[in-house]
């Protein structure tokens, strides 16, 4: 049952996504709309950690064989891939970097940043 | 025979997860990244199809039930998010600005190099979603009508070179705060550059697995925006 109970959860969340997605007319998936309700719902209570985890542990586990099939339609894309082959791996390459060292460094200077101010705070409160 | 297979409810699920489980097989034998058990499934599966003649759409008949479970899983996502509910809170400026970053540059760089290759529209929305997890990658690429299946293919490649490079790149771009190593590992390199940052340190691990979701939400907002800029 309570594996029931957790599925249901999660399919009637997925089943609210998909009619916001609907009615919205922003390009805003239904699994987006999902996770923001699920996230939500968990922070306020009204979902307990307990009436989703195992179910949505197993699903996030599984989660890389669903990549598969969608790929697997590849093999009705090669035309257009093949006039573009290298600009296609030249971009995914190049940009992976610039997007790990842009986040990365950013995120380094405000840490950075807020660690200077806790300790000009610090020796200026010594200083009293 | 063939007849009979343009029939089957199980013969794509059963291909699916039989190629799966050899992948599986080959990354604990050889533990090379490039031994992925998505890339060895996807190009078994591909080789099977087209020697034995047999069209996508009949082996997506019943392998199309594993896609219906992606929307449900990515919510999911929200579940190891909340669990990390406590190193968010901590460190939610430096996390959120350094995402946000890593995201506008995703952008910027792809729209600009975009220009530089002259790609079509399509093209170009295919490979905006590149940076963050395939279920909301497929999404955002089918929703602002680029080719999910190449986005999927260039997900991967940013998975896989996160996966092989994101420590020796973090080290050459001096970043040597744990959270912002997890910060710019997740966003550029989503689930597969995750599991390697799990093996750098604990911290850097659940940072990336934290960005994944953080930056797949922030990309369906800016990649619509972006989308409009080219053409």
């Amino acid at each position: 049952m309570k594996y029931l109970k957790q599925f249901g959860i999660i399919l009637a969340i997925s089943f609210i996504g998909e009619i916001l997605n609907n009615v919205v007319p922003l390009p805003i998936p239904a699994s987006i709309y999902g996770i923001v309700i699920m996230f939500t719902c968990l922070c306020t209570g009204v979902i307990k950690l307990s009436s989703v985890k195992e179910t949505g542990k197993f699903l996030v586990d599984i989660m890389p064989i669903m990549f598969v099939p969608p790929s697997v339609a590849l093999m009705d894309s090669w035309g257009i891939i093949k006039p573009i082959w290298f600009a296609f791996l030249f971009i995914s390459f190049i940009t992976t970097f610039i997007v790990m060292g842009v986040g990365g460094w950013s995120a380094q200077l405000v840490i950075r940043a807020g660690r200077k101010k806790e300790a000009r705070r610090v020796s200026e409160g010594g200083a009293e | 025979m063939s007849e009979f297979i343009q029939n089957s409810a199980y013969f794509g699920l059963t291909l699916t997860f039989i190629t799966f489980g050899i992948g599986n097989l080959a990354k604990k034998k050889f533990r090379n990244p490039l031994a992925n058990p998505n890339i060895i499934s996807i190009a078994l599966i591909i080789i099977f199809l087209v020697s034995f003649d047999i069209d996508y759409d009949t082996y997506n008949k019943s392998a199309q039930y594993l896609s219906f479970l992606l929307t449900p899983a990515t919510i999911c996502l929200a579940i190891p998010l909340y669990e990390q509910l406590e190193l968010l809170k901590k460190n939610f400026a430096a996390i959120m600005i350094g995402i946000f970053s890593g995201v506008i540059a995703s952008g910027v760089s792809i729209l600009l190099l975009a220009i530089a290759f002259n790609l079509d529209q399509a093209l170009y929305i295919t490979l905006l979603p590149k940076s963050v997890t395939t279920a909301i990658g497929i999404a955002v690429s089918e929703e602002l009508g680029g080719y999910p299946a190449l986005t999927v293919v260039s997900i991967m490649i940013a998975g896989l070179l996160g996966n092989v490079f994101s420590e020796v790149a973090c080290n050459l771009f001096r970043i040597k705060e744990p959270i912002a190593r997890g910060v710019g590992i997740g966003t550029a390199s989503h689930a597969m550059g995750t599991a390697k940052a799990m093996e750098i340190g604990e911290v850097e691990g659940a940072m990336s697995g934290l960005s994944i979701a953080v930056a797949g939400v922030m990309t369906v907002a800016v990649a619509s925006i972006f989308a409009q800029f080219m053409f």
